[in-house]
């Protein structure tokens, strides 16, 4: 048994970490153009760039002639890897909960989201709340456990939600006047989100004036006893302190003005409006505020508050000088992220590199994690995907994924590996089969 | 006031005669019939294509539309939608899709079509210029959501992407009887639908046992065959003229059915679901189109055995199994190819629709040959639902329904500069179009 376990484990584990130089590409780097040459790994990052590269000791060779290779790809938005539901839908305000004590490292959407060219997502609650929960970003490393999933080092972050989704528990089933079946949760209406956010954020500021209070007096060589730790306000304090970023859910432009206005008075700035499919509606505005927008590249009419969502969204607010990213929501539209980039070009004429930038360097930007991933310079990590042809277009497929240098996807293997899993698979049924009582009724309660 | 509106009636017919004829020059045409004719032109004259070659002389008052550059295709038909149906998927009000009832091929999707439905613009300056509109939910839910199963939800339509009035976009009458095939993946708790090799082993699914669940399915397979058993006695005591005969609405609507004019459009998922579905249409003789299979495995050889055709759903959609191929659906396209079966696309849900292309060209990348994954959109939907007299290729006397493009149709970046619907030109504007205008130029 213990063998089976270590032959299966080796079979799991990505190809160890070691030194590559990629061949004969087309390497798009987005923020440094687009060149024909190679791209020289060295202990998991980008020792060097260009038309020719000094090959780093002990190097494997993967010739990617008529190939072409991007930076990893970066979901701004995803609930993949997530144990359980996505909603702690109790309360309006659920800024306690954390994703982080929720990931599943086993979620198939992680190898699936791999293999269309995801290195990187921002895990997000739901919006069923005002304030949801906290947010953590995950790097796509399949087959480690949830620890080794974590971005380290990247900003937590929390979730927002405004519109109809946090107003649906206010008005439950049946309609106003009819007995509800389950009691109304406030808010009800987008008036009452705006003030579910204004007292929460009152709250965490006083909560924060009782730390600074406390600091202050340590500060002054006072022994002074420290206030009750609240875990609910204290990611909050943490975004009123610039510690934290808030990525908020929201679809209409007045929505998205009150957010703006609301954290203009607590002083701080929100990190990103997600999905936000009336942002070039209020698109100066956003600008103006330095905030982010990441969107969905052509969805609409799911709901009123998307019945004036415009497949120009991105590029109208990338033109009006917003930091524009796409993102799926989706754990199948994660797998082609590049062409949600490409619909940017036909829909507002964004060129090639703008477009990439919209699933690359600027998701990077927007979870402040630029420094490391979302480009393909010297000394980033080396995240990065091989295209057969032009990412860019449909036609497209993803052949390798690498994250820290180490292949994590390679679809020559996963098509070579198919028989024998469907093999393994039969023998286990086979074997379960034989263990069953032979009396009917077939075996007891599943354990 | 009757004068009136003769006269101005009589101003929109003349004004449409002379809207309808174009001729098109010094495109590159691809007929998809036959092979492209570079640089060539195309007249179409009173809605129809009159003539495409090389050298066509334009006639006295005839539209010319430079065609340098550029391409012209026949415009795209999706397999599976809702359009003029269901505006705001949440929103009950504006969706006229999932009737109650269980056998209800009465109901007409045609003449609940909402002409100024704001999708209808979205998707035909998308290129796409006809569409089957299905009386039933994208989910195949019928009865209405979360109520009883639903048999037969209803007659679906062909119809233009623009037009007057229902009527006017009708390309002909029903296109098909919709029916759901009952399923065995109805149950399954957590996690989706139990596959059916694995509920076999573990004799038990969700909270139904396999026993409870194939005996559930035999009843529901019985009950559809009843039905079309009480429509075929009804269709003889009809042609009998039997003493006390009385006319019944859902039976009469199962005529053209039974006499094997119109086809059962007919949602089974997978290979033992295919299976069924091809039996019971055998013993019924009721010719039938498969609707969104998720899998064809053992079923293709028999499809294509007996000529059967399909209508694929989504190609950018999750493997059925957790430990299913990511590139499952990916793959189905060229599966059906290579197994020889006639196929089409859908979409299966309104937003998507103006994707269409972009779910073909991904069957291309996994296998599938581009000039199959255009035929696909093109004239196999028009052949399949009975209208590939009229369109699907660029061919004489066909209905001038076509695109022109900056290049391939299934690639992204591809550009849509014209569209013509029987002829007329479509303006290349939607609501999204004029947003975009209004919010680029704010001040």
């Amino acid at each position: 048994m213990r063998k089976f376990r270590i032959v299966a484990l080796a079979a799991l584990a990505p190809l160890y970490a070691q030194n590559i130089v990629i061949q004969n590409a087309t390497i798009m780097t987005v923020t440094k153009g687009t060149l024909q040459g190679s791209v020289a790994i060295q202990n998991g990052k980008i020792a060097e760039v260009g038309e020719k590269v000094m090959m780093p000791q002990n190097s494997t060779v993967i010739d990617a002639g008529g190939q072409y290779v991007i930076p990893g790809i970066i979901d701004c938005h995803s609930h993949i890897a997530v144990d359980g539901s996505v909603n702690e839908g109790s309360v309006s305000v659920s800024s306690m909960v954390n994703i982080k004590d929720v990931i599943n490292p086993e979620d198939i959407s992680i190898y699936r989201a791999l293999a269309g060219g995801v290195t990187t997502a921002n895990i997000l609650h739901g919006s069923a709340n005002p304030i949801g929960g906290q947010t953590i970003v995950l790097k796509m490393r399949w087959g480690q456990d949830a620890q080794g999933m974590i971005f380290e080092g990247a900003l937590p972050g929390i979730k927002f939600a405004l519109g109809e989704n946090p107003k649906r528990p206010g008005n439950p089933p049946g309609g106003r006047g009819a007995t509800p079946t389950v009691p109304a949760r406030y808010p009800a209406t987008r008036m009452g989100v705006e003030d579910t956010i204004r007292e929460a954020l009152n709250q965490a500021k006083a909560y924060k004036a009782e730390w600074d209070d406390y600091a202050a007096k340590l500060a002054r060589g006072e022994h002074p006893l420290p206030p009750r730790k609240d875990l609910k306000l204290e990611p909050l304090k943490e975004v009123l302190e610039g510690k934290r970023y808030v990525h908020a859910h929201c679809y209409r432009e007045d929505e998205i003005l009150m957010l703006l206005r609301v954290a203009d008075d607590y002083g701080f700035k929100i990190r990103t409006l997600q999905h936000v499919l009336e942002g070039y509606k209020v698109a100066q505005e956003i600008a103006a505020s330095g905030t982010g927008a990441s969107t969905f590249s052509d969805w609409w009419a799911f709901k009123i508050e998307a019945y004036d969502a415009i497949p120009y969204n991105a590029a109208l607010m990338q033109k009006k000088g917003i930091v524009v990213s796409l993102n799926s929501d989706d754990d199948e539209l994660m797998r082609h992220l590049n062409t949600e980039a490409a619909k940017a070009m036909k829909y507002g004429g964004l060129s090639e590199t703008d477009a990439l930038a919209m699933v690359t360097i600027n998701p990077a930007k927007q979870l402040g994690i630029d420094g490391r991933v979302g480009s393909i310079e010297a000394g980033k990590d080396a995240d990065l995907v091989i295209y057969d042809k032009n990412p860019l277009s449909d036609y497209a497929k993803v052949q390798k994924v690498l994250i820290d240098g180490r292949v994590y996807f390679d679809r020559d293997n996963d098509v070579k590996g198919r028989p024998a899993k469907v093999l393994e698979k039969q023998k286990l049924l086979d074997k379960e089969k034989q263990s069953q009582p032979k009396s009917a009724g077939g075996r007891g309660p599943v354990q | 006031m009757k004068l009136l509106g003769v006269l101005i009636g009589c101003a929109v017919a003349a004004g449409a005669a002379s809207n309808n004829s174009v001729l098109i020059r010094g495109a590159d045409v691809y007929p998809v019939t036959s092979e492209p004719v570079k640089a060539a032109s195309i007249l179409v004259l009173d809605g129809k294509i009159a003539e495409i070659g090389l050298k066509v002389a334009a006639p006295k008052g005839v539209r010319v539309v430079d065609g340098k550059g550029l391409r012209v295709y026949p415009g795209m038909i999706d397999s599976g939608t809702e359009l003029g149906l269901s505006e705001i998927e949440l929103i009950r009000e504006t969706v006229d899709t999932g009737e109650l009832g269980e056998f209800m091929p009465q109901l007409r999707a045609l003449a609940s079509v909402n002409p100024d439905s704001e999708h209808f613009a979205v998707v035909r300056i998308a290129g796409i210029t006809a569409v089957m509109t299905l009386p039933a939910g994208s989910g195949g839910e019928g009865g209405g959501r979360g109520r009883a199963r639903q048999y037969i939800s209803g007659q679906a339509a062909l119809i233009h992407t623009f037009g007057w009035t229902w009527e006017d976009m009708a390309v002909s009458g029903p296109a098909a009887m919709y029916v759901q095939f009952p399923s065995l993946a109805a149950a399954g708790g957590r996690g989706g639908p139990v596959p059916e090799n694995i509920a076999e082993l573990a004799g038990e699914t969700g909270s139904r046992t396999l026993t409870e669940m194939l005996r559930t399915y035999q009843q529901e397979v019985t009950k559809l065959s009843d039905f079309f058993e009480e429509a075929r006695r009804y269709q003889k005591a009809k042609a009998a003229n039997l003493p006390g005969f009385v006319r019944d609405l859902k039976y009469e609507a199962m005529l053209p059915v039974l006499d094997g004019k119109l086809p059962v459009a007919i949602a089974a998922a997978t290979p033992r679901l295919i299976h069924d579905a091809i039996q019971f249409a055998e013993k019924q003789n009721v010719k039938i189109v498969i609707m969104q299979p998720r899998e064809l495995g053992s079923a293709a050889a028999e499809l294509k055995a007996k000529n059967i055709p399909v209508i694929l759903g989504r190609v950018l959609a999750l493997p059925r199994g957790q430990d299913d191929p990511y590139d499952q659906a990916f793959t189905l396209p060229a599966e059906a190819y290579k197994a020889g079966i006639k196929f089409a696309f859908g979409t299966f849900e309104n937003q998507f629709v103006r994707n269409l292309p972009y779910q073909a060209a991904t069957a291309v990348a996994f296998g599938l040959p581009q000039d199959e994954a255009l035929k696909a959109i093109t004239i196999n939907p028009a052949q399949i639902w009975g209208a590939g007299d009229q369109l699907g290729s660029l061919e004489k006397d066909k209905s001038a329904d076509l695109m022109v493009t900056t290049g391939d149709p299934l690639e992204i970046q591809t550009q849509v500069k014209h569209v013509f619907i029987r002829g007329q030109e479509i303006e290349l504007s939607s609501r999204q179009t004029r947003l975009y205008d209004k919010y680029l130029n704010r001040q």
